[in-house]
């Protein structure tokens, strides 16, 4: 089909010379609803967020380090975990999935913006003020009364701590508000995303075509209506008892504590595989490209994120098993958080035969995804050993639960997420990332995040619960925290070498050109940055791989589709 | 580096239509699927908590049925269908009467809400912090009202664009995107008395 298209230049030179200085580039950022923009804007901000948290884990890890150490008040740590996990979750997570989310999606469909633009710049404004909320309780947590204070419920607040009872002041209402803040912006980034892919998609690019990143978002975006909406709704209630007097979550008054923790893990654990999914769609575009192969498996690729995303919805109370649901309950839970890592492998199986008999080019970002398929191997299968009820009750909360899912956290959506950086650097800002720095930075990450979260499991193993201040030297913790602490340091140079890179790059760094790693999905095929409309000509695509068709009309896929 | 044309293939052939679906419709529908599941939250926890109380009154001791404000909230339903079949044929004048029928059927029914809540609160005494049953009914009709109110909110906002001629036939299908979120409000209602007023009694 596009061997006898004719072809047009995409580039009008005319675009960049729009660029106004000062004043002006504040309020155009402010005032943008281009989705390219408000991409940018929150990965920047999920960055900021991410630095942030990240120093709350090396506070947290100096004060571990040792035995009977007092770095930091016990107060100080129980609001240290709250807002650590608190802000990865809610504004690093989302926010910088959705980000990239929001500036390929339309590119990579052929599409000049969101379907809703105004809607995309409401989302994230919404999200933002819930991220700048959440950090004003430092300031203002107790009111006008006194010093301020961060919440210190934990991001799964349990009730009932979080009855004014027991929480008196206004954290945890500042916790609740900001969470609530941003699950508006995800529902309605999530809208955005569902109606630009189903309706704005170029002539040619039908379903069976989609990259297989569009795709998991996609998938992802439809499980935040079902996932994210319950903790809206648990959120308005909590609210509700703590201003209104109402009793969902009060004991003293017939309320279930349980309940909470039903309402908050049909969100949490759906949660993670929102986070996932769009780390699974990093992975799909980049190793085929650095496998010079095209995806193995595509059509089994798209069953089994949609399989992922049917069963996630049915496993949350595996972190409940400790709860008492009884024999009937675990073992409903049991099976089908055991079923869940069956279209995972699928995943797996698949990314691998993708590099299988490939020609493999080992730049940053193919090393960040080869080490992201091998420790989301190991995350799953921890979770597999996790998802045994018994093994559970003897594991649960301890630091061995907390190991697991920052494997899956980091060990997988991190690096995944640093091989994205990589990847569509040079497309956002036009620029490579040094390939140098790069280097160094996966070699300290790997092995700071090795040092870490490798030897974090053990403690757990040995009877250390997760969230406590300190512990008595002789329990055989001692090394291990040691240990784990030394992999967050080196896990902090690892990261600081990437922001470095990030801002160098920016101002010196190679200039990319349009298609630097010659790669297949249609957002390579307008200049880097793309002019604000995107493509001056609406694509019309024939094939999975429109930029393959072009680049060889001798043999193009849309002849074997 | 590859050296690679900036460059995207334009189609010449246009014979195959390339039609995809309203982009509001898509939106709505998606938009609906997350607040039913905010819904479908209050209403787990109305029937966990269902019989639950420790103290007073029980449901069967205070609620009536809201039969007129029902009558009213589902009719407004077929009305605001009439409204965009209506704007659908260009019969503009049709359309503003059949969207000034809902806003008032929707009224009626706030009404209705308001003159239950008033009596309840002030003869009964019956508020939010009574016990486990005013906490799941208070909330969960709560957030229904609250519902209709931001629907009639765009009824009426629609209505002073009809009425003022500024509503023609190109947007029947915005008048849809709005009529499917009514509906949507319509049909939670039919949950929320069977679950309330029903079952709950």
């Amino acid at each position: 089909m596009a061997k006898e298209a004719p072809v047009l230049e995409a580039i009008d030179q005319t675009a960049p010379a729009g660029h106004s200085s000062g004043p002006g580039v504040v309020y155009e950022w402010l005032s943008t609803v281009d989705h390219k923009k408000i991409g940018i804007m929150y990965i920047v901000y999920a960055l900021i967020f991410l630095v942030l948290a990240g120093a709350q884990a090396l506070l947290m890890r100096i004060q571990l380090a040792v035995p009977n150490n007092h770095f930091v008040t016990p107060q100080v740590f129980n609001r240290l975990f709250t807002m650590h996990g608190s802000t990865m979750v809610f504004f690093v997570g989302i926010p910088i999935l959705f980000g990239f989310g929001n500036y390929l999606i339309p590119l990579m469909i052929g599409a000049r913006d969101m379907a809703f633009p105004r809607l995309n710049a409401f989302s994230f404004w919404i999200s933002a003020f819930g991220g700048i909320l959440l950090y004003l309780s430092y300031f203002a947590g107790s009111g006008l009364y006194g010093a301020g204070s961060a919440p210190d419920v934990g991001w799964f607040a349990y009730a009932p701590l979080t009855a004014k009872v027991f929480s008196p002041g206004h954290s945890t209402d500042y916790w609740t508000l900001s969470i609530l803040m941003s699950g508006i912006g995800t529902t309605g980034t999530a809208i955005n995303i569902v109606a630009t892919v189903i309706c704005m998609r170029c002539k040619g690019m039908t379903m069976t075509r989609l990259p297989l990143f569009v795709w998991l978002l996609l998938v992802a975006s439809c499980m935040v209506f079902v996932a994210v909406s319950p903790l809206t709704a648990a959120q308005i209630m909590l609210t509700l008892d703590r201003y209104l007097g109402s009793h969902f979550f009060d004991t003293q008054a017939g309320g279930s504590a349980v309940l909470w923790m039903h309402f908050f893990w049909i969100f949490g654990h759906p949660e993670v595989y929102i986070l996932v999914l769009p780390a699974f769609a990093f992975i799909n575009e980049i190793v085929p490209v650095f496998s010079r192969k095209a995806i193995f498996g595509y059509p089994a690729m798209v069953a089994a994120s949609v399989g992922i995303g049917f069963i996630s919805l049915s496993v949350w109370a595996h972190h409940m098993f400790t709860v008492g649901m009884g024999p009937a309950g675990n073992t409903f839970f049991v099976f089908s958080t055991m079923v869940v890592s069956v279209p995972t492998g699928i995943k797996m199986f698949n990314w691998l035969a993708t590099i299988w008999g490939g020609k493999v080019r080992f730049r940053t970002p193919m090393m960040f995804a080869v080490g992201f398929l091998f420790q989301f191997l190991i995350a799953g299968l921890t979770g597999i050993m996790l998802s045994a009820a018994p093994f559970d009750w003897q594991l649960s909360a301890s630091y061995f639960v907390v190991a697991h899912f920052h494997y899956v956290l980091v060990g997988a959506i991190l690096f995944a997420l640093f091989a994205a950086f990589y990847y569509w650097y040079p497309k956002m800002t036009g620029r490579m990332m040094s390939e140098t720095l790069g280097k160094w930075h996966f070699w300290f990450f790997i092995i700071g995040f090795h040092l870490t979260f490798d030897f974090m499991h053990i403690p757990g193993l040995l009877g250390m619960p997760r969230r406590i201040y300190t512990y008595e030297a002789g329990r055989g913790w001692e090394y291990w925290n040691l240990i784990v602490g030394i992999g967050a340091l080196v896990q902090t140079i690892g990261t600081l070498i990437f922001v470095y890179n990030l801002v160098h790059s920016y101002f010196r760094g190679k200039i990319a050109g349009p298609d630097p790693w010659d790669a297949w999905t249609l957002e390579w095929s307008t200049a880097s940055p793309p002019p604000l409309y995107n493509f001056a000509v609406e694509p019309t695509v024939g094939s999975r791989r429109p930029l393959w068709d072009l680049k060889h009309p001798e043999d193009p896929d849309s002849s074997y589709e | 580096m590859m050296q690679t044309p900036v460059t995207v293939p334009v189609s010449v052939d246009s014979e195959t239509p390339w039609v995809l679906p309203n982009r509001g419709i898509v939106g709505m529908w998606c938009l609906i699927a997350a607040e039913a599941a905010i819904f479908l939250i209050f209403v787990v926890a109305y029937i966990y908590y269902l019989g639950k109380s420790l103290t007073g009154p029980l449901p069967s001791q205070i609620l009536e049925l809201p039969i007129v404000g029902t009558i009213c909230l589902l009719s407004s339903s077929l009305t605001v269908h009439a409204a965009v079949s209506a704007l659908r044929k260009g019969k503009v004048q049709r359309c503003t009467l059949a969207l000034a029928v809902t806003v008032l059927l929707g009224a009626a029914f706030l009404w209705t809400t308001a003159a239950e809540w008033h009596h309840l609160i002030y003869e009964e005494g019956f508020t939010i912090r009574t016990n486990l049953f005013g906490t799941t009914y208070y909330s969960l009709v709560g957030l229904h009202a609250s519902h209709v109110v931001v629907g009639l909110l765009f009824l009426t906002a629609a209505f002073l664009f009809s009425v003022s001629g500024r509503v023609g036939e190109v947007h029947a299908e915005r008048l849809e995107v709005l009529s499917l979120y009514w509906h949507f409000v319509d049909a939670v209602w039919v949950v929320v008395f069977l679950v309330v007023y029903v079952l709950g009694r």
